[in-house]
């Protein structure tokens, strides 16, 4: 039985674990920081590495996924930002954790929150950043004062400053506070934000933050997770981080559950140790399912990925034996919870945020719910995400109002399909899957609710049915 | 042969400014050779530059957009414009394009089987492990890229764009001012689709908003597009507009009690793709499809923009912009723009009049009136006549006033007007043609300071003479009690001063969008002007009567068109390198101030 292994969240909810500098430092906190500033680079066959271009090779060769969301892999991400232009290099943490289902950065940040800036300082010294922002989501008021205390005290002990631990090293972090808006966490709109414009995300090519970043520098922007596992590669070493977890899927990840079962809340697992079954029915874990009810559905990486039907099988590509790629059939509960499997059975692991639906959920009023939050969330930008967010939250609307029509399935499939693709950010990507998801695993439910719909109507005095659309005389 | 001698006179023009020391404004080094990309455009192999020119004129990668204009494929568009900031926010110009395959390994070109590079494409539905639809506005062109914009994924991505922005559009084309001149109903009928499937109800958002002084805001009409906020902190240098709300909602806006107001906004109207901004001035006055255009110039100040002059059966309804990249890019300014009313005003002076006539009862007459002044002129005294003359007046006109003046020894002299600049393309020389009172021998410096030698002439009896035109000599120093001692006032004017009251001859003359001419700007940009309504009632283009004038006095003849006219001029005079009416063009050509 798997059970949780924990890295990131060691000391969080320990007995008499404090938030304060002094209790991080007396287990351990920022020893990792003095060792790395104190590294020499090293020589490896005719390449010699400087003490930063070593550890951003140990990144590299550690596996190490951004726990954002899209899980590319962080060195690769360091390793495309713009060193020769002579512009300063930036560093962002995206602290903006407001994908529904997901509060795991959240527990870092109030309870850890020194391991973050560790994290942090030690990814600045290794790119050369000497400024660095910590961009937190508006809702988190608790979480900002937190982090501001903690830079404070971090001041005070001379891991920030113009003499980072005596060295030359000179490193500032700012937290600044975003005001509310989903689309902050997405990068180039959270560099908009942060610079004091609306969060609009930009158009790639030509703005990639590794090139044209902040004040258009170049700029990495990584999550809270993401950041503090770089503590932990740096503090053991990429070979024993990436014998974590499983290969192209290193380390541990911090799991959210939440949704209809017996223990909701944050986990810390190597990633693809354990399956989504294991994960929601493990006493170690969610503990299973409320009494008396069965699984319907699971949305298994926040809720823009898509969701999965209790039941469905899946063909997925496992290395055999001899090292080849050998198809399996696995069922969704035996899916290992990591990067590659859930991408495999076309959804993904998001941010980690595991949603339970058992069979008391009304599917179309769950959807409904999801398009809401989007088609209030989106920006606005670009046309196909500004006007089909709101399209289809407004069709499922009436579906759950009384409205609906038979063909609203094949409706809704088609203004998500307008949709993704098509727009800056994969906002748009965000708001369409949802739809499209369950519209392919569940469109009966919306069919047989839209027909339900009509039926009543008809049977009403006059037959009226508003929103029919009439065939057109000329047709 | 023509370019040729164009050439060698470019050399010899740039050996008289090095004597002379004075900056050439022409490169004389041959243009680097311009590197070029091949690519295909609908499976059409065509080569593009490789960089092109950005809204700033500074040199990036060409884009798909202009790689496919240069294929002779126009791809719709609402938020980009040429002259802005590209923001790629609309994803109408969304195009299915192909790349060469790569191996990763070996960085090779994957090849298909018969040989030819294999191309990686997108795919509909979206695929998100190949590449996407990609935004023809932003994204550079590649060697081996290929390009579909015709084809029926980009058709379909067109069609969703355009459902997308039309759900929530009030579609009231029959009362709005943009119909006629509309991206929105010109893509429809181009790309989009009879119907639609929305059967939601619209998002309502503000309508008949007064977002400034000349500008009308309707919110619901809006799509988006962004070009209006762009303009306005880029070009016009104001942070005057940007979005509020969010999603569906969001609306342009001013910020809260501020108006939208500064001296280039009803550029906006121009470059709102759809009738969501409109000018104060000109909605509900008139059907776009019904407004001739007329290229002409605008006469606000020394800039002179280029203009186009929308007018319906000899009214004047509106001026729009002009591109001409050497004067005024794709703007104008507000003040010049709405400076076109006093055209049509009642008091226009449009019959022959003057004291002469009024004195015997008598109606004036062009023929009398030419007659007269022909013998009044031809007898005159050397010294004795002086001319007044304006720098609002067209080259042609002054030339033949300086005619005028050499036969009969007169003294000249135009008037200053000096305004305040922005830098931008108001200019401080509030006289359209200065440069041109200059170059056709008409004035030679500084203007008005000849004005109380006039003064002085007509007081000691030398000056029995006085012809002006366009200007009102009261209010240059010059006070009624001096012009009633004249023996002769011969003046021409289009609207009534105090000098006017005074003529002997008060001959009608047209304004400049009633007749054609050439002026120099303030920069020494020689643009010509087209007719675009006719002058009132008898009232006549200057030059015309001119003409007859100078043929009677000094008996110089060869002017009866503009062209011959103008032609004449460049010969006589120096400064116009014995150009042809024809070889001026819609934007003008540099000379030599």
């Amino acid at each position: 039985m798997p059970k949780e292994h924990r890295l990131i969240l060691k000391h969080i909810d320990a007995e008499g674990y404090t938030r304060d500098i002094k209790c991080y430092m007396k287990n351990g906190g920022y020893k990792t920081l003095e060792k790395v500033l104190k590294s020499r680079g090293k020589k490896e066959g005719d390449k010699k590495y400087s003490p930063q271009e070593w550890l951003r090779q140990e990144v590299l060769a550690s596996g190490l996924r951004g726990r954002g969301g899209a899980g590319f892999s962080c060195g690769l991400k360091w390793s495309f930002v713009d060193r020769r232009s002579g512009k300063p290099i930036y560093l962002i943490c995206n602290a903006d954790e407001s994908e529904p289902g997901t509060f795991k950065d959240k527990q870092i940040i109030y309870k850890d929150p020194h391991q973050l800036i560790e994290g942090m300082i030690i990814s600045c010294w290794a790119n050369d950043v000497n400024l660095a922002y910590i961009y937190i989501r508006g809702e988190f008021v608790e979480g900002a004062q937190i982090l501001e205390e903690a830079l404070v005290e971090a001041r005070k002990k001379n891991f920030l400053g113009n003499k980072v631990c005596g060295t030359d090293f000179k490193l500032d972090i700012h937290v600044h506070r975003g005001a509310g808006a989903y689309i902050c966490g997405e990068e180039t709109g959270l560099i908009e934000s942060l610079e004091g414009k609306r969060a609009y995300p930009r158009i790639k090519p030509p703005y990639f933050p590794a090139v044209l970043g902040l004040y258009m520098c170049p700029t990495i922007v990584n999550n809270v997770e993401t950041l503090c596992n770089v503590k932990h590669i740096a503090k053991m070493g990429s070979a024993k981080f990436a014998a974590l977890g499983t290969p192209r899927n290193t380390g541990t990840r911090i799991v959210s559950l939440s949704g209809q079962i017996k223990n909701p809340g944050y986990y810390e697992v190597e990633v693809g140790h354990a399956t989504l079954g294991e994960l929601i029915f493990d006493k170690n874990f969610g503990g299973g399912l409320l009494d008396g009810h069965e699984l319907q559905a699971i949305i298994p990486g926040g809720s823009s990925s898509k969701v999965l039907r209790a039941g469905e099988k899946f063909k997925v590509k496992k290395p055999g034996p001899d090292g080849k790629p050998v198809e399996t059939e696995v069922d969704l509960l035996d899916l290992p919870y990591d990067f590659d499997s859930l991408m495999a059975a076309g959804t993904m692991s998001g941010s980690g945020a595991i949603i339970v639906m058992d069979d008391s959920t009304d599917i179309v009023e769950a959807l409904a719910n999801v398009a809401e939050f989007y088609a209030h969330e989106s920006c606005g930008q670009c046309t196909p995400c500004r006007e089909g967010s709101l399209w289809m939250s407004k069709a499922l609307h009436r579906l759950t109002h009384g409205e609906g029509r038979k063909e609203d399935r094949a409706y809704l499939q088609r203004i998500a399909t307008n949709i993704q693709g098509r727009t800056i950010c994969a906002f748009g990507e965000a708001c369409a899957w949802p739809v499209l998801s369950f519209m392919d695993k569940f469109g009966d439910e919306f069919e047989a609710r839209g027909e339900a719909h009509e039926k009543a109507k008809e049977t009403e005095v006059g037959g009226f049915v508003p929103h029919k659309v009439a065939a057109s005389p000329d047709s | 042969m023509a370019a040729k001698k164009k050439a060698n006179k470019k050399t010899a023009a740039e050996k008289k400014a090095a004597e002379k020391a004075v900056a050439v404004t022409e490169a004389p080094a041959e243009p680097p050779p311009v590197e070029m990309v091949k690519i295909k455009v609908d499976g059409k192999e065509v080569e593009v530059p490789k960089m092109t020119k950005d809204w700033e004129g500074n040199p990036r990668p060409t884009t798909m957009l202009e790689a496919c204009e240069i294929a002779g494929h126009d791809v719709p568009h609402y938020c980009y414009h040429k002259k802005l900031p590209v923001a790629g926010n609309c994803r109408m110009c969304l195009v299915e394009f192909g790349m060469p395959a790569m191996d990763r390994a070996t960085r090779q070109p994957i090849l298909n089987e018969d040989g030819t590079p294999r191309i990686d494409k997108m795919r509909l539905p979206y695929d998100p492990s190949l590449p996407r639809g990609a935004i023809a506005c932003a994204t550079p062109i590649a060697p081996g890229m290929e390009i579909y914009p015709s084809s029926d994924w980009t058709k379909q991505m067109r069609e969703g764009i355009l459902e997308s922005l039309l759900i929530n559009h009030p579609l009231d084309c029959p009362i709005c001012d943009q119909a006629g001149e509309c991206k929105l109903q010109e893509y429809s009928v181009e790309h989009g689709q009879a119907e639609s499937q929305f059967a939601e109800v619209k998002v309502h958002k503000p309508k008949n908003v007064d977002l400034g002084p000349r500008i009308n805001f309707d919110a619901e009409r809006c799509v988006l597009c962004t070009r209006c906020i762009r303009f306005t902190k880029e070009i016009a240098d104001d942070d005057a507009l940007g979005i509020v709300n969010r999603g569906s909602y969001n609306t342009i806006s001013t910020f809260p009690g501020k108006k939208f107001d500064n001296n280039y906004t009803l550029n906006t109207v121009d470059i709102c793709p759809v009738g969501a901004l409109t000018s104060k001035d000109f909605r509900f006055q008139m059907r776009v499809w019904f407004l001739k255009e007329t290229k002409s110039i605008c006469t606000d100040c020394g800039t002179g923009c280029n203009i186009l002059v929308g007018s319906r059966e000899e009214k004047i309804y509106r001026f729009e912009p002009r591109e001409n990249d050497a004067v005024n890019s794709s703007w104008m300014c507000d003040s010049g723009r709405l400076n076109y009313k006093w055209v049509g005003r009642e008091d226009r002076l449009a019959q022959v009049s003057g004291t002469r006539f009024t004195d015997r009862n008598q109606l004036g007459s062009w023929k009398v009136a030419i007659h007269e002044i022909s013998e009044i002129l031809r007898d005159a005294e050397q010294g004795s006549v002086a001319i007044v003359g304006s720098a609002k007046s067209t080259n042609e006109e002054l030339y033949l006033l300086s005619q005028l003046a050499a036969k009969t020894g007169a003294i000249t002299d135009a008037v200053q007007r000096l305004g305040s600049g922005d830098g931008f393309l108001s200019c401080e020389d509030k006289n359209p043609n200065s440069n041109g009172c200059r170059l056709t021998g008409f004035c030679f410096t500084e203007f008005g300071i000849n004005t109380s030698k006039i003064e002085e002439g007509i007081k000691n009896g030398a000056i029995k003479t006085l012809i002006v035109f366009r200007e009102d000599v009261t209010k240059q120093g010059i006070p009624v009690k001096l012009l009633k001692k004249l023996d002769h006032l011969i003046v021409s004017d289009l609207l009534p001063t105090k000098t006017t009251e005074h003529a002997t001859y008060l001959l009608p003359g047209a304004a400049v969008m009633e007749k054609r001419g050439t002026m120099v700007n303030f920069k020494g940009r020689l643009q010509k002007f087209m007719k675009a309504v006719e002058a009132p009632g008898d009232a006549r283009p200057e030059w015309e009567f001119l003409h007859e004038l100078v043929f009677n006095v000094t008996g110089n003849n060869g002017y009866s068109t503009i062209e011959g006219l103008f032609n004449q001029m460049a010969t006589d005079s120096k400064a116009f390198k014995e150009l042809k009416w024809a070889e001026i063009g819609d934007t003008g050509v540099e000379v030599d101030i």
